[in-house]
Formats: C-alpha cells, sequence, structure tokens
C-alpha cells in the first residue's frame, strides 16, 4: 500500500517539542524526529524507550575480566609458572595482585570496544551507508518531525496538515513511498 | 531545561544562533587553506621527515646511535614516552572525567583536546617501540602462541602492563572521539558543494541522520564511554609510573609516583592544550566559543595539578632523609646538586613556581601570559621525566659505573622529530576536521550564550535568520 509521509519542519527545539507534546495529546503518532543534536526530554514525548546499551557493556566488560583472568592464569600458573626471585607461582590467588592491572584494562577495552560496535550496528550507521535525514538542514539548524499517513488511520490527511500548522512549523513536506 | 546562574559568565559569546555555530566550524573547513596553514603545514612535515630519516637510521644501525651507555640504559627515549603520555591526559580529563562533573565548558575545547590526546599517544607509542631495537619483533609484546617453548610474556612486569595500558588508552580514545565525530561530520556531508567532499563526509559521518533513537543511544554511549575512560585514564600513568615505581632504583622507588604522575601528566596536558587551543582560536576565528573563561578554567587545573606536583617535590625530598636510607638521600642531594643541578632547577622553577602565578586573577585571565607559562610547564615537565629517569640511574650502586649523559644527534632528531609529526596530525585535523563538537555546543547555545542567558523572554528567543 502507498503510504504518505509528512514532514514539520521547525527552526527550534522547544517549539518542535511543545508541538510534539501537542500533537501525541491528540493521539496522533509520531514516527521520527530528527535533529542537529540531542533534544532533552523529547523520548518519552514520542514514545522512544531508553537505550539498553549500558547493561551490554556491562556485559562486554565482565567477558573481558573473565577473559583477562582465564588467558593469566592459564599462562603464568598452569601452562609456564615462573619462579622469580625464589618466589614460584604456585595459585592464581596467591599471585593475583600482579593481575589486576591487565584484568582492568581488558575489562575497559572489552567494555568500549564492544558498546562501541553494537551501537554502530544497532543505529546501522557504518561507512558507506547513505544519510537518511529528509533534509540538509537537519544537522545544521532545523529540526523535523516525521509522520506516517499509514500510522494514524483515524486522521484524513487534510485534518493532519491542519494539525500540524498549528504547532508553529515553518515548513511543511510530504512524500509518497 | 538546564538553567545558569545569571552571574555566570557566558560560554559562548556574542549573538549566535543554532547556524552562525554550523558556520563558524564549518567555514574553515570549507575555504581554502590560509598561508599560514600550508607554512606552518610545511616547517611541520620538514621536521616531521627529518626525525622518520632518524628512526629508519636508528632501526637500521642499532639503539647504538643514541647517547646510552652501559650504566644509562634509559635516557630521551623514556623521558619522551612519559612526556607525550602525559601531554595526551589532558584530552581525556576533558571529555570524561568534565563531562562526568558536567562542566559546560569542556564542550569548547574538548575535540581538539581529544585530538592531541591520540597525536600524543601516538608519538609516545613510538619510543618503547624503537627502544625494542628491532622494532619487527615487536608483536612479542604480545602473549601470543609461539614456537620458542611456549614462552609467554611476564604478567608479573609493570612493562607488560604497560603494553595493555597503553594500547587500551589509545584504541579507546579513539573510539570515544570518533562516536562523537560522526553527528558533526554529518553536518559537514549535509553542507558539502564538492563533489569529492561530499563523498569523503558521507562516508566518514557514517550515514548519520540524527534521529531520537539515535541521540538517546549516542548520549548513553558518550555517557559510559566517559565512565570508563575515566578510571582508565588514571590507571594509565600510574602503570606508566609503575615502570619506574616497583624498581629498586633509588630515586624511582618510591610510593608516591601513582598520583604525582597522575597530576603532572594533567598538568602538562593543559599546558598543551592552552598551547595548541590559543593560537587555534585565532587563526580559526574561534573566539566567540573559546574565550578568556576558558582559559581562566583551564588554568586553575594548571594550578591546582601544579601544586599538587609541587607538593610531591618536596615529599619526595623529605622522605629520602626521613627514611634513612643512605643511597636514597644521595640520590635526591644529587639530583639538586650533582652533575645535573640545571635540570633540576629548571623542573622546578618552570613546574613548581609558574603554576603559583596562576593564584592572580589578571595573570591568568592574560592570553599572552598564559602562552607563555604553558610553553615554561611543557619545558618544566620534560625536564621532570629528565631528572627522574636519568639523575637517578647516572649514578648507581657503584661509583667506577658512574656515567654521564650525552644525546646524540639522533636522541634529538628523533625527539624533535616527533613534535614534527605531531603537529603535521594537529594541522590536518585543524583543516579537515570540525574542531568544536558541534552538536554539543548547540546544546548549550541557550543556557550558556550570551544572548540567550539572560534574555527576558527565555526560552523561545527568535532567532534572528
Amino acid at each position: 500500500m502507498a503510504d504518505k509521509v509528512l514532514y514539520a519542519m521547525y527552526d527550534d527545539d522547544e517549539v518542535l517539542k511543545d508541538g510534539a507534546k501537542k500533537l501525541v495529546s491528540k493521539g496522533v503518532k509520531i514516527n521520527e524526529v530528527f535533529s542537529p543534536f540531542p533534544i532533552h526530554g523529547i523520548d518519552p514525548i514520542i514514545g522512544v524507550k531508553n537505550t539498553r546499551l549500558g547493561i551490554m557493556a556491562f556485559i562486554y566488560g565482565l567477558t573481558g575480566t573473565m577473559l583477562a583472568t582465564i588467558g593469566m592464569r592459564y599462562f603464568m600458573i598452569v601452562d609456564w609458572p615462573m619462579n622469580i626471585g625464589g618466589k614460584p607461582n604456585f595459585s592464581y590467588l596467591e599471585n593475583m595482585l600482579s593481575f589486576i592491572p591487565i584484568t582492568f584494562e581488558f575489562t575497559v577495552l572489552c567494555a568500549a570496544h564492544g558498546m562501541a560496535i553494537t551501537y554502530l550496528l544497532r543505529n546501522k550507521t557504518l561507512p558507506g551507508i547513505p544519510a537518511q535525514n529528509p533534509d540538509p538542514r537537519t544537522t545544521d539548524d532545523k529540526f523535523v518531525i516525521e509522520i506516517r499517513m499509514s500510522e494514524n488511520d483515524n486522521f484524513s490527511s487534510s485534518d493532519m496538515e491542519n494539525m500540524l500548522k498549528d504547532t508553529g512549523l515553518i515548513e511543511l513536506d510530504q512524500k509518497d513511498i | 531545561m538546564h538553567k545558569e546562574a545569571a552571574i555566570r559568565e557566558p560560554l559562548i559569546l556574542g549573538h549566535k544562533t543554532y547556524h552562525d555555530i554550523t558556520e563558524d566550524v564549518c567555514k574553515p573547513i570549507e575555504d581554502k587553506a590560509p598561508r599560514m596553514w600550508y607554512i606552518l603545514f610545511g616547517i611541520a612535515l620538514v621536521i616531521g621527515l627529518y626525525g622518520i630519516g632518524c628512526i629508519m637510521y636508528l632501526l637500521g644501525t642499532g639503539i647504538g646511535v643514541w647517547g646510552l651507555n652501559k650504566t644509562i640504559g634509559w635516557a630521551w627515549d623514556i623521558t619522551n614516552f612519559v612526556w607525550w603520555v602525559g601531554i595526551g591526559h589532558a584530552g581525556t580529563l576533558i571529555s570524561a572525567v568534565l563531562l562526568l562533573f558536567r562542566q559546560k565548558w569542556r564542550m569548547a575545547i574538548n575535540r581538539s583536546a581529544e585530538a592531541m590526546t591520540i597525536f600524543a599517544v601516538f608519538m609516545a607509542g613510538t619510543f618503547p617501540l624503537i627502544h625494542m631495537g628491532r622494532l619487527w619483533v615487536g608483536y612479542w609484546t604480545l602473549p601470543l602462541p609461539n614456537q620458542f617453548g611456549s614462552l609467554w610474556v611476564n604478567f608479573n612486569s609493570p612493562l607488560l602492563w604497560d603494553v595493555f595500558a597503553i594500547s587500551t588508552y589509545l584504541s579507546v580514545s579513539l573510539v570515544f572521539w570518533y562516536i562523537g565525530l560522526i553527528p558533526d561530520f554529518a553536518t559537514i556531508r549535509d553542507r558539502a558543494k564538492k563533489p569529492v567532499a561530499k563523498k569523503m563526509y558521507s562516508i566518514l559521518s557514517f550515514g548519520w541522520s540524527g534521529r531520537a533513537k539515535h541521540w538517546n543511544r549516542f548520549e548513553l554511549v558518550s555517557l559510559v564511554l566517559a565512565g570508563l575512560a575515566t578510571p582508565l585514564v588514571f590507571s594509565v600513568h600510574s602503570i606508566v609510573s609503575f615502570d619506574f615505581a616497583t624498581s629498586v632504583i633509588p630515586g624511582w622507588h618510591t610510593t608516591i609516583f601513582p598520583p604525582y604522575f597522575v597530576a603532572g601528566a594533567v598538568f602538562s596536558g593543559f599546558a598543551m592544550v592552552q598551547t595548541l587551543l590559543l593560537v587555534m582560536r585565532k587563526a580559526m576565528g574561534l573566539e566567540a566559543y573559546i574565550h578568556t573563561k576558558h582559559v581562566e578554567y583551564m588554568n586553575i587545573v594548571i594550578m591546582v595539578t601544579g601544586s599538587i606536583v609541587g607538593t610531591a617535590y618536596i615529599t619526595e625530598l623529605f622522605i629520602s632523609w626521613y627514611s634513612g636510607v643512605e643511597y636514597e638521600a644521595y640520590a635526591f642531594i644529587n639530583r639538586a646538586t650533582g652533575p645535573y643541578w640545571w635540570a633540576y632547577w629548571a623542573m622546578m622553577t618552570c613546574n613548581v613556581i609558574s603554576p603559583q602565578l596562576m593564584w592572580f586573577r589578571p595573570l591568568r585571565r592574560s592570553l599572552l601570559f598564559t602562552f607563555i607559562i604553558s610553553i615554561v610547564v611543557n619545558i618544566g615537565m620534560w625536564f621532570e621525566r629528565y631528572v627522574i629517569i636519568v639523575t637517578s640511574i647516572h649514578r648507581d650502586y657503584i661509583p667506577a659505573a658512574w656515567s654521564m649523559h650525552y644525546p646524540s644527534h639522533i636522541d634529538i632528531g628523533v625527539y624533535v622529530g616527533t613534535i614534527g609529526i605531531f603537529f603535521v596530525f594537529f594541522l590536518l585535523f585543524a583543516r579537515y576536521f570540525p574542531v568544536l563538537a558541534l552538536n554539543e555546543v548547540k546544546t548549550i547555545l541557550k543556557s550558556s550564550g550570551e544572548s540567550y542567558k539572560n534574555a527576558p523572554d527565555h526560552g523561545h528567543h527568535e532567532a534572528s535568520h
């Protein structure tokens, strides 16, 4: 089915936020907001859930801690116990102190890179991917609300356009997909 | 919305709009480079190439071409290594620690400070690698399965901790920096007119579109990376100090080394940020974003960390006497009065006295004075590492083995060369990358911008465009 998409452009983040609040209270479903910088407080209005990347970072970090522990225990205790100054490596626990710096570094390494890679993949932002913002000005000083008519069956296009025009927009654009 | 006290100085001067911020940052990238840029780039490139030539000669001949000898096995190489790593620390401190403390003034300087961090750590990493003499076996520092009877690297050694610390630090800083750069590359991409530039920035921006969900993730990723980078930056220089502190050399065997090195690193790093930014803000017309208040804040950091460093010097001196260990006491008497007295007193003057001048408000708000002090501090911090390393080992337990270190022209060439390469990188950064974190600066325009801050109709202030 052909879908009609409306793009309402604003020149101020506060105006967009107030407009979005008004639209949502009338039952409009806002599909997306494009902005040149994070608009604080927009997420709960348009129903964007908080990201769970933080949990992933913790899991990646934990993986790093485990890998470092397993690795160093194998290298230093099991495979080739070193005897330094008559102080041989008998058990991991007894020698753990000198393994802490690398355990920490490896934890940070895995958490940071794991999270960064997940972030890029989840965003689908990778080298060579084309930009999808509806207007090049949305990375400069303009803010856009995207509304899909297929998600707002109970409004006619003219009703929707009138409602949008009440929110202080500066330009209204539409596209058929 | 975030509100700020009316008496707090605005962070963005003048009557800027969101579009003006984009213009101000993107213009220098889109316009032709000024002639001065080519001149500076040319000078840096020549010096850098000379340095690379010295490194090639060193690798072809062996590290005997340095001024090292049997007594002094570490000198300029490790001095330069610690100096560069220290400089690198300011970038992470600004972008990570100040982010956690919600210091908005960081936003004007974090991008270029982080760039400085990455380039400085590159330069730092060069020294331990070439000190191996055989660069091509550098991978032996990694725990890889091998044919030498399965001989592993020694995980008890601070030198190995350093390998992990520096490589983690470099790669995590790079990722942190790049994630912040992606939305700003998108801004340049959407403004670019020339097809080649458009294509390049399109690849660099990873197809960023500025969706609400992406911004939500962006903010969390920045916060978590800052949380990870903060302990990381402290651990890195602590581990660098372990290279010395865990040895039994008088003058090195000191428990205050980790905090003392970290404070010294931040001290020298902020000085380097001042040196670079005072020139950059002028050359690129960013006076409205990086102004006296920012310089003053950074000078306060320099003053605080400089005082910590000064306290550490005096503590060291006191403990060497109080410990009752005569070797320890001699190491310090020799530092101050021995053949390297000039290095010690250069260090003391540059690092202990000069930051104390920042107590005076007119001085710490003077740009020229700040510029001079920032260079003095960088010289002083180089001497600090030289004093710690060379004067501690040049007279060891057997007087027959006492020796002096005289740098060879290769020593000097490699060091000066890294400064050249550093500036080549930094000049390229200033030419092609957004030097201000656009997306972050725009978020503080309404709370800290001069024309919005104390305007009566706060909030819906109409932009003049």
